[in-house]
């Protein structure tokens, strides 16, 4: 039973199968130019996020995974550029914001927990400031107990004690460091969080802290959420759907068990695989550097050059993110 | 947490005392390591001047007893120290009954007003004008009128005190081209005189910020663009806050960290550092003094001088010292 459905290309949905969605991306684009061409860096990209779901968006380091953040919070840096595409957060399409436009959707509707948490937050600035910026910014003024306890909660929230209100970034540790950007990602109730690899300078027993503040965050406050990152274990544990993808490509996305129980595309299959077990020791069969210049990309399918099950077709045409089961798409040429 | 902590101040306090022991013990030092006997040499040049003296070798003697020079060298060594530590610094040679701690004490003013007025709009102007030019945001105009503002840099600032006493005293006739203040004013807080003050002060003062404005501007200018790739200026424009905000709070705050200590060190330089703007602008200040000292060959008149350098630059470099941890919250917690 294959449903062939072209991925929705029509005007602005607030409903995909039944469900309401909070971000829609389509079609976008965001080129690097450099002196001998644009790098393709996200090339046609459409996906979508529902209400109060955890996405996860992986691939391997290059891919265009942070890029595409990045394009959603219109914060793609020169030599960068969004080419074309929308992104639509509640309907709105941010590609056409203008500069003040832009600082009010940030962090009232669209937040940032960042990549490097660890220099992510004012070195010279004590915590209780660093949030407060961010209400005072977008709400105004208003009384300072006031502030001050709203503030308290929120660290409360993220399972950090009071005493880091006053504190300096220098004295909390990693794992404190990131719950404090958490505390702060939820301080004006976002409709989207974009969470861009929270956990990868954590030591293990940290990553599971943050990713569980992160879980009872998102339940509380009925947040949807972007959730960056290469590794699979994590995600299994965290996300609801997975978003794969491959030099600037989306090439499969799923929900988190149907795509661990059955990998579609054969990029995803590779990179399932190169889970490491302790069960059964393996040799790496997905290996680094075989992706074409991101330049002059082939004609075909982007994967062609390390798909082993790579055929004719894949050669000639670019297969297009297709539904072959209910929510899980892939751009593949096996299930035509 | 944070801020000052009694051990940082006890340690810095300690500094300063060590500092000014040293640098006073140096002073004792090095005329004793010289060959010769200064009042020797006195009365040596006194002969040559004058032909023969009578009684000279009782002349010395009674002198070197004036003097304390037949002490043993410890009790030299006390009681100098104990005079220095009550600004006791002894008579000029040169202007016999003038004491030394009088002669500086008629120069401070004038060199600490010129000097700390004319650094320290350097240091603002010339940090201002290297973080806009490394500031993206810097319309395009500012950002190439800038760097030509800063090719006076690269002129020597009394070849720029001789260009500007040329244009401005001579041909434009606009400021006066020497002295402190007016002739025939009276000392004090009058218009007329304060008025004469800053008219005379103006020139040198130009001449000082307008060579050293680019030092500042380089530095600051570096700094920034290192700042800009930190990740927190990331996390602060996902924030939504205002750009000016970001300029600030974000930019210039963890940039100047670095300028601050350089003006440690430059305002160290201001006591004696302005020989040559003073003496060609005949700025009747501490380095004016100075070079008068070296010419007639006073002794005692140096060695008060370097005293007041060293007491006054530890003092600045305490002080500083103190107010670094107000704007840099890291700096009590490094070791040592």
């Amino acid at each position: 039973m294959s449903v062939k459905m072209e991925y929705r290309l029509g005007p602005a949905q607030r409903t995909v199968d039944g469900r309401e969605i909070t971000l829609e991306v389509k079609n976008l684009k965001v080129y690097y130019s450099t002196p001998t061409g644009d790098v393709r860096a996200v090339d046609d990209v459409s996906f979508h996020v529902y209400k109060g779901e955890i996405l996860g968006l992986v691939g391997e380091s290059g891919c265009g995974k942070t890029t595409t953040a990045m394009a959603i919070l219109r914060m793609v840096q020169p030599p960068g550029r969004i080419v074309s595409g929308q992104v639509l957060l509640d309907g709105v399409d941010l590609v056409k914001l203008n500069e003040s436009q832009l600082r009010q959707v940030r962090w009232n509707t669209l937040a940032l927990i960042p990549q490097g948490a660890m220099n992510s937050l004012n070195p010279v600035m004590r915590i209780h400031t660093q949030i407060a910026e961010a209400i005072v910014t977008h709400e105004g003024k208003q009384p300072k107990d006031k502030l001050r306890q709203r503030i308290l909660d929120l660290l409360a929230m993220v399972g950090l004690p009071s005493r880091v209100y006053d504190m300096y970034p220098h004295e909390l540790s990693g794992g404190m460091k990131q719950r404090v950007c958490i505390a702060m990602a939820i301080a004006l109730h976002p409709s989207l969080i974009i969470a861009d690899e929270p956990t990868s300078a954590l030591d293990v027993v940290v990553q599971r802290v943050v990713g569980q503040t992160l879980l009872d965050v998102k339940e509380r406050m009925d947040v949807s959420m972007i959730l960056i990152g290469h590794d699979m274990g994590l995600q299994a544990q965290l996300v609801d759907r997975i978003a794969v993808m491959y030099a600037g490509h989306m090439v499969e996305v799923a929900p988190v068990r149907a795509i661990f129980a059955e990998p579609l595309h054969p990029y995803t299959q590779l990179l399932i695989e190169s889970i490491p077990s302790i069960k059964e020791r393996k040799p790496l069969k997905l290996t680094e550097g075989l992706t074409h210049d991101l330049r002059n990309p082939p004609p075909g399918c982007i994967f062609q050059e390390r798909c082993p099950k790579v055929m004719e077709v894949c050669r000639v045409e670019r297969p297009k993110l297709r539904q072959i089961k209910p929510e899980h798409y892939v751009a593949c040429h096996l299930y035509e | 947490m944070g801020g000052l902590t009694w051990n940082y101040i006890l340690k810095r306090v300690g500094m300063w005392f060590l500092t000014i022991w040293l640098g006073t013990t140096i002073i004792f030092i090095v005329p004793r390591l010289a060959p010769g006997d200064p009042v020797a040499a006195m009365i040596g040049r006194m002969t040559a001047q004058s032909g023969y003296i009578e009684n000279a070798a009782q002349l010395i003697e009674s002198w070197r007893a004036r003097f304390g020079l037949d002490q043993p060298w410890h009790v030299q060594y006390f009681r100098y120290i104990g005079n220095s530590l009550r600004f006791d610094l002894g008579y000029s040679l040169a202007n016999f009954p003038s004491r030394v701690e009088d002669m500086v004490a008629q120069a401070l003013p004038w060199t600490v007003g010129l000097l700390l007025v004319s650094t320290l709009i350097s240091f603002i102007v010339g940090n201002t004008i290297g973080a806009l030019m490394a500031w993206e945001r810097t319309p395009g105009w500012i950002r190439n009128l800038l760097p030509a503002s800063l090719t006076f840099t690269s002129i020597p600032f009394f070849m720029l005190g001789i260009l500007l006493i040329y244009v401005f005293a001579f041909w434009l006739r606009w400021l006066p081209a020497s002295g402190a203040f007016g002739r025939g004013l009276t000392a004090g807080f009058n218009w007329p005189f304060l008025l004469s003050v800053i008219q005379h002060a103006i020139l040198p003062a130009t001449a000082i910020v307008i060579s050293s404005m680019g030092f500042w501007a380089l530095g600051m200018r570096g700094m920034m663009i290192t700042t800009a790739g930190e990740d927190y200026m990331i996390l602060a424009q996902a924030k939504g806050l205002k750009p000016s905000r970001i300029f600030w709070m974000y930019g210039v705050r963890n940039s100047i960290l670095p300028q601050v200590t350089a003006l440690a060190l430059s305002l160290g330089g201001i006591v004696g550092g302005a020989v040559l703007v003073e003496y060609i602008f005949a700025y009747p200040g501490v380095g004016y003094l100075l070079y008068q000292g070296i010419v007639t060959s006073d002794y005692t008149l140096i060695q008060g001088i370097v005293f007041m350098l060293v007491f006054t630059t530890a003092t600045l470099v305490l002080i500083l010292d103190l107010l670094y941890p107000l704007i840099d919250p890291r700096i009590t917690y490094e070791r040592g």
